[in-house]
């Protein structure tokens, strides 16, 4: 199985932590020495329990205030699967650490009280799930026990929410009922839920199928370095050195390189564990070609009749990071799009996207901090782009500020505009 | 992404080929450790059959394991590569820094002194986001200023696999390739790649004591107090750093297969198990990075 990435959101008050913390501690995941150090800081501090956010607040900052600052990452393993949780804070960051954290997420869990049901943080999770492309959702409705561990209710939450979510673009939604204070449904079945056929949350995880969220049909090969050893052995090695980010490329295949449109034919694949016959999405691989090519970092490899769209305007859903600065209209940021980078200017804003209920506002200022927009990129030189939802790597990139050399924001292509 | 291992390895190819094509002077810190020996190989395979396009530093407290130095030197020769050494004895002789009992904080002055002279603009480590606090919020490209400080609040968002790696002069990178890797990743890498690694790794009998709940070794540079009793114990090292703060555990895992059953079933954090430097504050290795450590 592959490792699994998921994203949890949401606040302290939905009991986020305290279902990371039964994840982990459930699972057997959390050492004696990191539990000692929580309960030793929650006894300083006076709690009346072992605070499990401790677990990932990191920073002095983070633990003074009690708050999460960042993006934190947590790893535990069964023995059928490994995963890796991307805890994204609820704070006034939340909708960039949330579109960071989601961003290389398979899944997203996002939590609802029982009592409360589907509320605006409920949508506002949802959209940005939905708008970072998140391959799985998983919708847990938690505090059952306090609720009487109701059918009726987890029933009437799950329809409240599948009504608002018809509008948005999830492939995958699983709802499971869940204490995550008393243990229900996380790790192991419980006794008051037998009514729920479904599996529990750790068992789901373990099963939850991924290796089809990669575009496996359009080839797409970002040339990241080339490899030219200039020794005596390898006088004529010239390999091209990258990581496939979408289709499968077998030895033998006809290739189109861009954005020069030569062709050539892939003779051989290196890879660390030795030549392959062929390499899938993510592997880390060299392609030596037929012909001698002049070929360079930011070049992609496709097939010939299946391109990647090349253009210099772009449409796009731009989410802004930079907290110490505004989108400034007049100026030039440095975008970086697979392995090519390119100066680039913003052009129109054409509405900003109210994440509550997905409506469409007129700016009434610059983008700033948390903003999603609508937004139309100039390029100086075109880009090998797919629309987002059709790849998630060759459909994304980011601005980078040249004069702080912050990332100022992130950006999803659209498809163009006929 | 392809399944464990080789899907971990992808990714740290990616990251290390990434170093190349955006830095003019990159560094491979290399203590013979095993997570930098893993870094290291890995990245010797990113270039293959082309020579490593890195230089690789060693910073030397001074206060080595022998096992572990005669291992370092063999290793970078096995791999045809030539060693830097950042060394804190000679910070202390210049009269940068004053000698103290553990040399591990001592060495940031010798590293960050030793990337300013060699103008390195991107350092890699194998430090890994499950090993402490302050690393799980540490990103993969890790900006530095012009003093070498770490600003945890103030990071740059990391998304997809797109890195950031825009600096100015004078500013560095400090880069993880490792950084979604467990301690037990680590071995499974080690075994199925059939890498070696210091002796010392490896159950051996060692005169110890124990201070502070850990065990230390008696060697030249940490000598037990009167009321500290020495005795043979069979040990192995789950991390090796300086002499006088990195502790060992009990252990009769004499093979890798046995270390291996032994990390799946830890209960105690490597770290938490071996460092008494970790130990100092709540904050130690936050306080620590900001100051530019590892």
């Amino acid at each position: 199985m592959r490792q699994l990435r998921f994203a949890t959101v949401g606040s302290v008050d939905d009991g986020k932590s305290t279902l990371i913390g039964r994840l982990l501690y459930d699972s057997k995941s959390i050492f004696e020495d990191q539990l000692e150090h929580v309960e030793a800081v929650s006894k300083r501090r006076g709690d009346d329990y072992v605070d499990l956010s401790l677990l990932t607040d990191g920073l002095r900052a983070e633990r003074e205030q009690g708050i999460t600052i960042d993006v934190a990452h947590r790893y535990f393993a069964t023995p059928k699967r490994s995963f890796v949780i991307m805890d994204c804070p609820g704070h006034v960051q939340y909708t960039r650490n949330m579109v960071t954290g989601t961003s290389t997420a398979d899944l997203a869990i996002i939590l609802i009280d029982a009592r409360n049901g589907v509320v605006e943080q409920t949508r506002r999770h949802s959209i940005l799930t939905s708008l970072l492309g998140v391959p799985h959702l998983v919708v847990c409705v938690n505090k059952m026990d306090l609720v009487g561990y109701s059918e009726e209710r987890f029933n009437e939450i799950r329809d409240d929410f599948e009504d608002f979510a018809s509008r948005l673009q999830l492939r995958d939604v699983t709802f499971l009922p869940i204490s995550a204070l008393k243990g229900d449904n996380v790790v192991e079945r419980s006794d008051d839920l037998k009514w729920f056929e479904g599996p529990t949350l750790l068992h789901h995880l373990e099963n939850v199928y991924t290796a089809s969220d990669d575009n496996r049909i359009d080839v797409r090969f970002p040339v990241q370095y080339v490899i030219r050893p200039r020794t005596a052995e390898h006088h004529d090695y010239r390999g091209y050195a990258g990581t496939v980010a979408g289709g499968v490329l077998r030895v033998g295949d006809e290739i189109v390189v861009l954005p020069s449109g030569l062709s050539s034919r892939i003779t051989g694949i290196d890879s660390a564990d030795g030549p392959l016959d062929e390499a899938v999405p993510g592997s880390a691989v060299t392609i030596l070609l037929a012909e001698d090519l002049s070929i360079t970092r930011g070049d992609m490899f496709c097939r010939p009749n299946n391109r990647p769209r090349v253009l210099q305007d772009h449409d796009a859903m731009l989410c802004w990071l930079d907290s110490d600065a505004h989108l400034n209209p007049a100026k030039l940021y440095t975008l970086k799009h697979t392995t090519r980078s390119t100066r680039a200017k913003i052009g129109d804003v054409r509405y900003v996207l109210d994440i509550s209920d997905l409506h469409r506002k007129v700016p009434e200022g610059p983008l700033s901090m948390n903003d999603i927009a609508r937004v139309t990129v100039h390029t100086a030189e075109p880009l090998l782009r797919d629309d987002y939802e059709h790849n998630r790597v060759t459909g994304s990139f980011i601005l980078v500020d040249d004069s702080t050399g912050a990332t100022a924001a992130a950006g999803m292509l659209l498809p163009p505009r006929e | 992404m392809r399944s464990g291992i080789t899907g971990l390895q992808d990714e740290a190819i990616t990251i290390i080929r990434e170093v190349a094509a955006c830095f003019e002077r990159p560094v491979i810190l290399f203590s013979g450790g095993k997570d930098s020996v893993v870094v290291l190989h890995v990245a010797a395979r990113a270039f293959a059959p082309a020579r490593l396009p890195f230089a690789v530093m060693h910073v030397d407290t001074g206060h080595n394991f022998p096992e572990v130095i005669d291992f370092r030197d063999r290793c970078l020769a096995g791999l045809g590569l030539n060693l830097t050494v950042a060394s804190v004895q000679a910070a202390i002789d210049a009269g940068k820094v004053a000698d103290a009992a553990s040399r591990n904080p001592l060495q940031t002055v010798a590293l960050l002194d030793a990337i300013a002279e060699n103008k390195f603009d991107a350092v890699l480590g194998g430090a890994r986001r499950d090993e402490e606090r302050a690393r799980a919020k540490e990103r993969v490209f890790s900006h530095r200023d012009t003093f070498g400080q770490w600003d945890p609040k103030h990071q740059r968002p990391e998304l997809w696999n797109i890195y950031n790696t825009s600096h100015k002069q004078g500013e560095h990178f400090r880069v993880f390739p490792l950084s979604n890797w467990t301690e037990l990743d680590i071995w499974t890498f080690i075994k199925e790649y059939d890498i070696e690694l210091p002796s010392i790794y490896f159950a051996h009998k060692r005169r110890v004591f124990k201070r502070g709940g850990m065990l230390m070794a008696d060697t030249e540079f940490l000598r037990p107090d009167a009321n500290e009793e020495v005795y043979e114990e069979t040990v192995r090292f789950r991390t090796v750093g300086d002499a006088t703060c990195t502790a060992a555990v009990p252990s009769t895992a004499a093979g890798i297969d046995d270390v291996l059953a032994e990390t799946a079933v830890a209960r105690i954090t490597e770290r938490g198990a071996t460092r008494a430097d970790d130990k100092i504050s709540e904050a130690g290795m936050e306080d620590r990075k900001r100051h530019g450590y590892f």
